[in-house]
């Protein structure tokens, strides 16, 4: 499959700056994102991965073990372990000592709930074990609507559990958008009291996210707002190197500011998919699955899409923008997702050179999701409004609802728009 | 690390010394020379050419390091930059002293 048409094959330069290296690809991921399953207890309205419900073809716990087993032999030093919520598979706690025993360090993302005091206490005794602890507000009013109530108090809860055990460096994990961009220093004062360590990611327009998009993504302004911020923070506050597209801003993010999708990142899904990034889960990116011949090792080397992933892009509207060599062209899933051709520039382009080309996006065109596991019920910690909106108000609060002014149950539907 | 920049750090790594790679750091082989993970400190870095990770694995059982840098075919016009490599490695924590 070729995504680009414009990517002939070229060889791998022998010097040069490590970027145009990694351009081509390594012999194993530096990044590693591995979703333990598809279940979670929650339904954040901007799921990258459309979470919700167990897939039954989930990997099993022995296969799960020979995943990891293959990764040690393969040397990928950590993996990012997220879902779903991880902590929901009955075997976590298990396959997380096994991958430490195995040399395969283990940075996990949870909501939080299932931190408790004794379990804090255990992380903290394990060594190559780092928790990330998702917060999407600085405040219970601007994160519950995102990711459900009450969902701001078990953060708080989990995070006060992993400092009273001493547990070090652990991560406060927040995805930037409109109506937290401006909680950026509240954020960072939060982490400061736990002693954990802030990292902000880009909301992508990915799985559930799409949904939300037009929304909730950062507004011109406030993209600038968060560019000065990172600058004047520098390396203290991590990023996962997801805003290199602000670096057309001037100067340089710290951080690798290139898509390292298929090159020196890809994703493993709960069945065992393997895809170009944690942000491209969708069929176009699938690369092949850790159950085939040959397992995992084979689809990194030798799958046909991580092979054109790694020629270098050399067309296309981006490589004649001045600012090219900064933002590389952006984020190539968040492109995907939004409609726009892969070789050009990013949703977000901080020239405004995206403006024409989505403003000609067909909606119906858009690629939508390849998988979807959401909740299809009621969901006790379901995202609540963030406000009425008017134009919702005269419509019936659900399908069996008489009166159509009958007030909204809690329900699984997000509230916005 | 300012101390990194400003270029009037002290050279830890001369070529009469003796060095090894840290205990809790790997070496993953990559076409342009190698990863390096310290499993403790959890900071990954970057061995720039294949040059130099035959060098650094070279250490440990060479008396000295300018016998190292011999033995892995470093050539005269590159020594004063291998031996800064070295240095930085030296003070990223990747390699260690010992005993001669």
């Amino acid at each position: 499959m070729t995504l680009t048409p414009t990517r002939p094959v070229t060889q791998r330069p022998t010097t040069g700056p490590l970027v145009e290296q990694f351009e081509y690809g390594l012999d194993a991921p530096i990044c590693l994102t591995w979703e333990l399953t598809y279940a979670c207890n929650l339904a954040c309205v901007h799921c990258l991965s459309s979470s919700g419900r167990r897939d039954p073809r989930e990997l099993s716990t022995d296969e799960c073990k020979a995943l990891i087993d293959e990764f040690e032999r393969m040397q990928i030093f950590y993996v990012n372990i997220g879902g779903g919520e991880p902590t929901v598979r009955p075997d976590f706690w298990e396959l997380l000592d096994y991958a430490v025993d195995h040399h395969v360090g283990v940075k996990f993302s949870t909501n939080g709930f299932r931190i408790t005091p004794e379990r804090a206490a255990k992380l903290a005794a394990t060594d190559y074990v780092d928790v990330q602890i998702s917060l999407d507000g600085a405040t219970a009013d601007v994160n519950d609507p995102v990711r459900g109530a009450g969902t701001y108090d078990a953060a708080m809860k989990a995070l006060g559990n992993l400092q009273a055990a001493g547990m070090k460096d652990f991560k406060i994990s927040v995805v930037c958008t409109r109506h937290n961009i401006s909680q950026l220093d509240e954020f960072k004062a939060i982490a400061d009291r736990f002693g954990a360590q802030l990292r902000l990611t880009r909301l992508r327009p990915s799985g559930r996210g799409a949904d939300v998009w037009e929304e909730l993504h950062p507004l011109p302004e406030q993209q600038r707002e968060l560019y000065d911020w990172l600058l004047a923070n520098g390396e203290k506050v991590l990023t996962g190197d997801s805003f290199f597209h602000l670096s057309a801003y001037g100067e340089a993010l710290p951080g690798l500011n290139l898509c390292g999708a298929g090159r020196v990142v890809c994703l493993v899904d709960p069945v065992g998919d393997v895809y170009a990034c944690p942000f491209a889960i969708h069929e176009q990116f699938l690369a092949g699955n850790v159950r085939d011949t040959g397992g995992f090792d084979t689809v990194w080397k030798h799958s046909e899409l991580f092979a054109d992933l790694r020629n270098p892009q050399t067309g296309g509207a981006c490589t004649t923008c001045s600012s090219y060599d900064s933002c590389r062209g952006g984020c190539m899933a968040a492109k995907f997702f939004t409609g726009l051709p892969l070789d050009g520039p990013d949703p977000e382009c901080v020239k405004g050179n995206a403006e024409g080309s989505l403003a000609a996006v067909d909606p119906g065109s858009l690629p939508g999701t390849s998988q979807d596991h959401s909740h299809t019920g009621t969901v006790r910690n379901a995202p609540v409004p963030l406000t009425l909106s008017p134009t919702r108000a005269g419509r019936p609060a659900s399908a069996c609802d008489e009166s159509p002014l009958a007030p909204a149950r809690g329900t699984g539907t997000p509230g916005w728009g | 690390m300012p101390a990194a920049h400003s270029g009037v750090r002290e050279p830890r790594v001369r070529e009469d010394g003796a060095w090894q790679l840290r205990d809790s750091v790997a070496l993953r082989p990559e076409p342009f020379g190698a990863l390096a993970y310290d499993f403790v400190t959890r900071k990954l870095s970057f061995l720039k050419t294949p040059t130099l990770v035959e060098v650094v694995r070279r250490l440990a059982t060479s008396a000295t390091v300018a016998e190292a840098m011999t033995d892995a075919g470093v050539d005269g016009t590159e020594w004063a930059a291998y031996l800064a490599a070295l240095d930085n490695l030296a003070h990223g924590g990747l390699i260690q002293e010992r005993a001669a």
